[in-house]
C-alpha cells in the first residue's frame, strides 16, 4: 500500500471517506438481526423471570415501579427461581433432557461418523448425490417425519407387524411411548446435523497425511486413531452442539414418541406457559435452561482457545 | 564420489528391480515402460521436468501407488502385495504431509513410535534427527508455525528417522536456500555413508542432481532417456533431449561427410558453415542427418585467430554475462546462429578484455563434442 501512486491513493481516501455507510451497513445487519430477534426477546423472557404471576393481562407484574417518582423501585423476585428448586419436578426433567441429550449425540456421533466418513471417501462423482439423500427428509415437514414414527413403532404398526408375521415375536414388543421411542426420534431428527459437520470437516483432510501414515509404519486402524480422529475433532464438536444444544429443550419428540418416564424440560416449560399460566416460573425454566448450557460451552471455548494460543 | 562401489560391478545382484513398470491414469501414461536396476548403498537421483512421472515412480516404490504393468523386486522379492506400512522404505512427501496437529518433535518421532521402540531411544533418535536438520529450538512447534523451508527440513527428518532400507525423497531440498542446500547435501551424503542406506532422490534441479548422485536417470514423458554417472551424463549425453536438460549445450544440426572409421567423423553444418572434424564413437553412413553437442566450456574464445586448421570459426560477441568465477559469451556466428561459450575470468583485469560486438575466434578441440543421432 506505501507504494501506491498518489493518484489511486487519494481514490483509496476518497472511498473510505463515501464509504463508511455501506461497509458498516453490511456488518452491522447481522448484528441488528441478532439484537432483534435474538437479544430483545431474552431481555424480555429475562425480565418476566423476575416477576411474579398474577392473574391479569399480561399475567405478571411489571420489574419496574415508575409510580414512586423519578427514579423506578425494582420490584424483582427470586421467587420463579426459588419454585424451580422446591420442586423435585423441575430437576428430575433437567437431567433427564440433558441425559437423554447426551445419549443421543453419543448415538449420532456413532452413527453420523462413519457416515460422514463413507461420504468422504466415497468417488467425487457420488458424493453430491450421498449428501443430497442425508438432506432429503428435510423436504418433509419436521412433524410428518415425526409422526411416522407412531405408525412405525407402535403396538400393531409396521415394526411389529413384520416382526409377528415373520414369526419372530409373538407379543408385539413395546416401543412406542418410552425411553426408546424418544431416543429413535431424536437421532433420526438430528443425524443430519451430525453428519454434515463432520462430513465437511473430513472432506478437507488431506489424504496424503494417511499415506506419510502408513508410509511410516502405521496400520489403517492406528492411521485413524492418530490422524483422521484428532484432525476431525472441531467436525466432532460442531456436529455434537449441533445435536446436544437443540435436543435438551426438544419438545414435539417427546410430547408424540414420549412417554410419563420421558419428562423433558421442553414438556414442563410448555406446561408452565400455556397450561399453568405461570409465566415468571417458565420463563426461569427457559433462563435456567440456557445458563445450564451456555455456561458449558463458554468453559471449554475458552480452555480451547487457551491450548491454541500454546 | 568415485569408488569401487557395487554400481560398477554389474555381476551384483541389484537391491532394486524395477521390471517394466508402467503406471497409467485412465488413458493418462504418468511412468511408461521404466526398467532400473538400482544396486544397495547408491544415491540414485531422478531427474526430469515437471510432469514427467518421477513422483508417481516413487509412490509406486512407497507402496502408494500400484504398477498397471511390470513388477518392482526389493532384495529380490516380489513388492507388489506388500502394503505401503510393511516395506522397509520411507519416503519425504513432495508436499511434506505433515501432520498438523502434532509438534514437530511428534512428527519426527511418529515413524519410531510405530515400531515399539522404547520411549527413551525415541526421543534420542528424535532429537539427533532434529540437530541434523537444525530445528533443535522448533522441536515443540506445530507445521504451521514455521516457515516452508523449515517444514521441508522436518519432513527429511521425519523420513530419516527410521533409517529405512530405502529412503525415497521427492525433491528434498528445493526450498531450502543455496547455503543450507549444499550444507544439506553434503550431510545427506554423509548419512548416505554412515548408514549404508539406499537412497532414491527426485530432483529437477540437474546441478543438484549431479552433486548428490552415484548415478542419474534422466527421465521425460514418463520414460527413461539415459542412466548413467554424472559425468557418463554430462558428458556423453545420448540424446537431444538430455544433452539438452543436463546443463546448457550448443547443438550444431548438419551431416556426415566422411567417417572413415568409427572413431573419426567429419560432419559439415549448412547451418553454420563449419566442419566439424571429432573422435567420436560413431557408426554411421555418409549422408546421414546428425547433431554435433558441445558444451560451452569446450569452446575457447580469443581475439586472435588460434594456431589450429581444423575446428575453427568466426563471429561476433552478442552478450556478454559476468558471473564472477567465469563469463558466458553468446556469440552469433556468420549465418546467426548464436553460440554460447564459458570462459574462467582466470586474472582480476584481463590485459585486453573481449568486448561487446567485437569479432572473436572460436575453436574446439576434436574430442569436445558429442555426436547425436536421434
Ligand atoms: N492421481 C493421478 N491421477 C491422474 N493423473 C495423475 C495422478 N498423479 C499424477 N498424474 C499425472 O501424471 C504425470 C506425472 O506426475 P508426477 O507427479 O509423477 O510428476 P513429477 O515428475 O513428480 O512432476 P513435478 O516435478 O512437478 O513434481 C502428471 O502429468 C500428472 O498430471
Ligand atoms: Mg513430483
Amino acid at each position: 500500500m506505501a507504494s501506491s501512486t498518489p493518484e489511486t491513493g487519494k481514490a483509496a481516501g476518497q472511498s473510505r471517506r463515501f464509504g463508511i455507510p455501506g461497509r458498516y451497513l453490511v456488518i452491522s445487519a447481522p448484528y441488528v438481526w441478532l439484537l432483534l430477534f435474538f437479544l430483545a426477546p431474552f431481555a424480555i423472557v429475562f425480565n418476566i423471570s423476575f416477576s411474579s404471576a398474577i392473574i391479569a393481562q399480561p399475567p405478571y407484574t411489571a420489574l419496574f415501579d415508575w409510580s414512586t417518582g423519578l427514579i423506578p423501585q425494582i420490584r424483582g423476585t427470586l421467587s420463579g427461581y426459588g419454585f424451580l428448586l422446591s420442586d423435585e419436578l423441575y430437576a428430575v426433567a433437567y437431567l433427564n433432557s440433558i441425559k437423554i441429550a447426551l445419549v443421543s449425540t453419543m448415538l449420532c456421533l456413532m452413527i453420523g461418523y462413519p457416515m460422514a466418513y463413507g461420504i468422504a471417501r466415497a468417488p467425487a462423482a457420488r458424493r453430491n448425490t450421498l449428501l443430497m439423500l442425508v438432506i432429503l427428509p428435510f423436504w418433509t415437514s419436521f412433524l410428518i417425519r415425526v409422526y411416522a414414527w407412531i405408525g412405525i413403532l407402535k403396538n400393531n404398526g409396521v415394526l411389529n407387524n413384520a416382526l409377528i408375521s415373520l414369526g419372530l415375536i409373538d407379543e408385539p414388543l413395546p416401543m412406542m411411548h418410552n425411553a426408546f421411542s424418544v431416543y429413535v426420534g431424536i437421532v433420526y431428527s438430528y443425524l443430519p446435523f451430525m453428519i454434515l459437520p463432520l462430513y465437511a470437516n473430513l472432506a478437507k483432510m488431506d489424504e496424503s497425511l494417511l499415506e506419510a501414515a502408513a508410509d511410516l509404519g502405521c496400520r489403517p486402524w492406528k492411521a485413524f486413531l492418530f490422524i483422521t480422529l484428532p484432525l476431525s475433532f472441531p467436525g466432532i464438536i460442531a456436529g455434537s452442539m449441533l445435536v446436544f444444544i437443540p435436543a435438551v429443550g426438544e419438545f414435539v419428540i417427546p410430547a408424540l414418541l414420549g412417554g410419563p418416564d420421558t419428562l423433558m424440560i421442553g414438556k414442563v416449560l410448555w406446561n408452565e406457559f400455556f397450561h399453568n399460566r405461570d409465566w415468571p416460573v417458565a420463563s426461569a425454566v427457559a433462563i435456567a435452561m440456557l445458563v445450564l448450557l451456555v455456561a458449558p460451552i463458554v468453559i471449554f471455548q475458552h480452555y480451547q482457545a487457551r491450548e491454541d494460543d500454546n | 564420489m568415485v569408488n569401487k562401489s557395487s554400481w560398477f560391478a554389474p555381476k551384483e545382484v541389484p537391491y532394486i528391480c524395477i521390471e517394466n513398470v508402467t503406471k497409467r491414469f485412465g488413458g493418462f501414461v504418468a511412468v511408461d515402460n521404466v526398467s532400473l536396476e538400482i544396486h544397495r548403498g547408491e544415491l540414485f537421483s531422478l531427474l526430469g521436468p515437471s510432469g514427467c512421472g518421477k513422483t508417481t515412480l516413487l509412490r509406486m516404490l512407497a507402496g502408494l501407488e500400484t504398477p498397471s504393468e511390470g513388477r518392482i523386486l526389493v532384495d529380490g522379492q516380489d513388492t507388489t502385495n506388500i502394503p505401503p506400512y510393511d516395506r522397509p522404505v520411507n519416503m519425504m512427501f513432495q508436499s511434506y504431509a505433515l501432520f498438523p496437529h502434532m509438534t514437530v518433535e511428534k512428527n519426527v518421532a511418529f515413524g519410531l513410535r510405530q515400531d515399539n521402540m522404547p520411549p527413551h531411544d525415541i526421543d534420542a533418535r528424535a532429537k539427533e534427527m532434529l540437530e541434523l536438520v537444525q530445528l533443535m529450538n522448533f522441536a515443540k512447534r506445530k507445521p504451521a508455525q514455521l516457515s516452508g523451508g523449515q517444514r521441508q527440513r522436518v519432513a527429511l527428518a521425519r523420513s530419516l528417522a527410521k533409517y529405512p532400507k530405502l529412503l525415497l525423497l521427492d525433491e528434498p531440498l528445493a526450498a531450502l536456500d543455496k547455503k543450507l542446500r549444499e550444507q544439506t547435501q553434503f550431510e545427506l551424503m554423509n548419512i548416505q555413508e554412515k548408514t549404508g542406506v539406499t537412497f532414491i532422490v527426485v530432483t529437477h534441479d540437474q546441478e543438484e542432481a549431479m552433486t548428490l548422485s552415484t548415478r542419474i536417470a534422466v527421465m521425460n514423458d514418463g520414460v527413461i532417456r539415459q542412466v548413467g554417472t554424472p559425468s557418463e551424463v554430462y558428458e556423453f549425453p545420448n540424446t537431444r533431449y538430455v544433452a539438452d536438460f543436463v546443463g546448457s549445450i550448443n547443438l550444431f544440426e548438419g551431416d556426415v561427410t566422411d567417417s572413415p572409421d568409427t572413431e573419426h567423423v567429419t560432419i559439415r553444418s549448412e547451418e553454420v558453415a563449419v566442419e566439424f572434424k571429432l573422435d567420436a564413437f560413431v557408426e554411421l553412413p555418409i549422408g546421414a542427418k546428425v547433431a554435433v553437442a558441445i558444451r560451452p566450456e569446450k569452446i575457447a574464445i580469443s581475439k586472435d585467430k588460434p594456431e589450429q586448421e581444423e575446428n575453427i570459426c568466426r563471429g561476433k560477441v552478442d552478450e556478454i554475462a559476468y558471473q564472477g568465477s567465469l563469463s558466458i559469451y553468446q556469440v552469433e556466428l556468420p549465418g546467426g546462429k548464436l553460440v554460447r561459450v564459458t570462459a574462467p575470468n582466470l586474472t582480476r583485469t584481463a590485459e585486453r578484455p573481449i568486448d561487446w560486438d567485437e569479432e572473436v575466434w572460436l575453436c574446439w578441440g576434436r574430442h569436445a563434442g558429442v555426436v547425436l543421432s536421434d
